[in-house]
């Protein structure tokens, strides 16, 4: 990658922050929906923990990577529709007719949700703190969590990418996203300790990328990580990344088949 | 930037989009640098297309295309780095302040360092938004907002300057300013525009060379006026006025034939319309016929070709019903649809045609 490449791309991710930062509406629903969860699950499900075999503390310790994971996946599925806007309007095709190269378009659009995930994240873990929930894991477990989400934020928001580029219609990601949020949460461990759950279940966890993240955070948070599920889980999310975000810069090319 | 070189020279474009949509069939164009040539045609007619094959946005099917010097599918690059583009739709960042979306141009560009910013302040005064060069994007006007495209196009001095419907969707008031802007930009040294219009005015006002472009193709090319006298001859119309029944419009059409001076007689319920080689010389000799015939007249008016005429020439209809996208064949005849009685809404579109 060129360093012109590298100057495009911050250019380009300063713009997407600037304009989040200047639509507070926006800011205040990825912010404050992972509040409603942590409070309504969290007061929900409080006495789950009391079912033998759950093996957690307390539900809020339990819940909270949980929501971070959960609000990784629900905010960054919606990146479609920004694209979307961007071909409505025409910004993209002014963008693509500059010398600007696909690669600086694609990366700030991963970069630039990456960084709202990972504040997204830190709020909502200090939330926790806040609520009384316990890291024994420490910084480092916090970090393993926080970098888990950000990846699987990338392919869920490279894929709304993929999607509203090459279908274009707001329609389809509205369907698929609302399709897909709650199956892809419920088929994880994020409410719900694997333990206790039906074995057919657990099995379709097993491949669900969602439980990846979850187990690679919740192993690095605990007393004693399991360093290998963290490797395991942690690099399999990695290579979902990549491979959504390559076939996502390659749907430039199918859409300027179109235009 | 060498003056003999073609600023754009493409042939043999043909693109069929996705589920068989024929936009471009056969379409070249050839555009001296440092003129300004216009495209012009219908919605649909095939002119956007072809501008996002020049800007490299899209890429044809076959044919060939270089637009400064560089090959736009080889090496699209190399042309993105020496055209502006002023796309249909705007293309501004609503989120951003008009200086804020300059200088993001200006670096995807390459430019760097305070240059930049003195460009987007130049840029933003000569496009009378140094007021509000650090408002909102979102917040301008629609006029405001077509001027800030054309900075955006022009902020990295480009040799040759797209302008795709520059004008559609604004007022009078702004589109006359745009035109006195665009007028501008064309006195400039080197720089080569490209215009895209559906606008016959525009083209006219405009543009040093015009293509009519009909159906994904040129159909007739020159500059307006060597187009309009193709046609030979000026355009008479007479407006009948209460013309007794016994006035029998084929005896008109007959007793006006008869002049060496007329052609292409047309009567349409009250509205006559003839060509003449010298218009001015010809109207006492109608009105004495029409006299003779017992036709009372109203008015008369003798116009030069316009380009409405040129285009129903060359692609066989009438401009406004190609862009309304009405049949090919309801402009073919003299007369239309219209009934007796019925004027035609507006005069500027509905001149009865004489073929």
């Amino acid at each position: 990658m060129s360093t012109e490449t590298l100057y495009q791309t911050w250019y380009m991710t300063q713009r997407q922050l600037t304009a989040i930062l200047r639509q507070p509406i926006f800011l205040v629903v990825t912010l404050v929906q992972p509040v409603i969860w942590l409070f309504l699950f969290g007061s929900l499900f409080r006495k789950v923990v009391e079912l033998p075999g759950f093996g957690a503390g307390s539900y809020l310790d339990y819940l909270v990577p949980g929501v971070v994971v959960m609000s990784a996946v629900s905010s960054n599925m919606w990146a479609g529709m920004g694209t979307l806007e961007e071909i409505e309007r025409g910004t993209l095709n002014r963008f693509l007719t500059t010398p600007v190269s696909r690669a600086a378009l694609m990366n700030a659009n991963v970069v630039q949700q990456g960084v709202s995930t990972a504040a997204q994240s830190v709020l909502i873990v200090l939330l926790g703190k806040l609520g009384g929930a316990d890291y024994p894991g420490g910084v480092g477990g916090l970090l393993v969590l926080l970098v888990a989400s950000v990846l699987l934020g990338t392919v869920f928001g490279a894929g709304s990418n993929a999607v509203g580029m090459l279908v274009r219609q707001r329609e389809s990601i509205i369907g698929i996203n609302t399709f897909l949020l709650l199956p892809l949460t419920f088929l994880s461990s994020a409410f719900m300790a694997p333990g206790l759950m039906p074995s057919w279940m657990r099995h379709v966890a097993d491949g669900n990328p969602v439980n990846w993240a979850l187990v690679a955070g919740r192993s690095a948070m605990s007393a004693d990580p399991d360093w290998g599920d963290v490797l395991t889980r942690g690099g399999a999310l990695l290579a979902l990344a990549v491979v959504a975000v390559w076939l996502s810069t390659r749907t430039f090319r199918s859409y300027q088949q179109s235009v | 930037m060498t003056t003999a070189a073609p600023a754009v020279e493409a042939a043999g474009l043909t693109k069929t989009y996705p589920g068989g949509v024929r936009a471009l069939d056969g379409m070249g164009v050839t555009v001296a640098a440092g003129t300004v040539f216009g495209l012009l045609g219908p919605n649909g007619a095939g002119k956007s297309t072809t501008v996002k094959i020049l800007t490299t946005l899209a890429r044809p099917d076959s044919g060939t295309a270089l637009v400064a010097g560089h090959d736009a599918l080889r090496h699209p690059d190399r042309v993105r780095r020496a055209i502006g583009v002023v796309a249909q739709k705007s293309g501004a960042d609503p989120v951003a302040t008009g200086r804020e979306n300059l200088l993001l141009q200006g670096r995807l560009y390459g430019r760097r360092g305070p240059e930049v910013g003195r460009r987007a302040d130049e840029l933003l005064e000569r496009f009378d938004l140094a007021d509000a060069g650090r408002r909102l994007v979102r917040t301008y006007s629609g006029g405001m907002q077509r001027r800030l495209d054309v900075a955006l196009g022009l902020m990295h001095r480009p040799q040759v300057l797209f302008l795709d419907e520059p004008t559609t969707g604004l007022d009078p008031e702004a589109r006359t300013a745009m035109w006195e802007e665009i007028a501008r930009l064309a006195g400039e040294e080197g720089l080569t525009i490209v215009l895209t219009t559906h606008y016959l005015e525009e083209a006219d006002r405009l543009a040093e060379r015009i293509a009519i472009v009909d159906r994904g193709r040129v159909v007739a090319e020159g500059t307006p006026d060597e187009l309009k006298g193709e046609l030979h001859g000026d355009a008479v119309h007479v407006e009948l006025g209460d013309t007794p029944d016994e006035v029998d419009a084929r005896l008109l059409a007959t007793a006006l034939g008869e002049f060496a001076a007329v052609r292409e007689v047309a009567v349409d319920g009250r509205r006559l319309s003839a060509r003449a080689d010298d218009g001015p010389a010809a109207v006492p000799h109608v009105l004495a016929v029409l006299e003779q015939q017992g036709a009372a007249v109203a008015s008369v008016t003798v116009a030069r070709p316009s380009l409405d005429d040129v285009y129903l020439r060359y692609a066989g209809r009438r401009f406004a019903d190609a862009d309304s996208g009405t049949g090919a064949s309801t402009g073919g005849g003299t007369g239309g649809p219209g009934g007796t009685d019925v004027e035609p809404a507006a005069p500027a579109a509905g001149r009865a045609g004489a073929r």
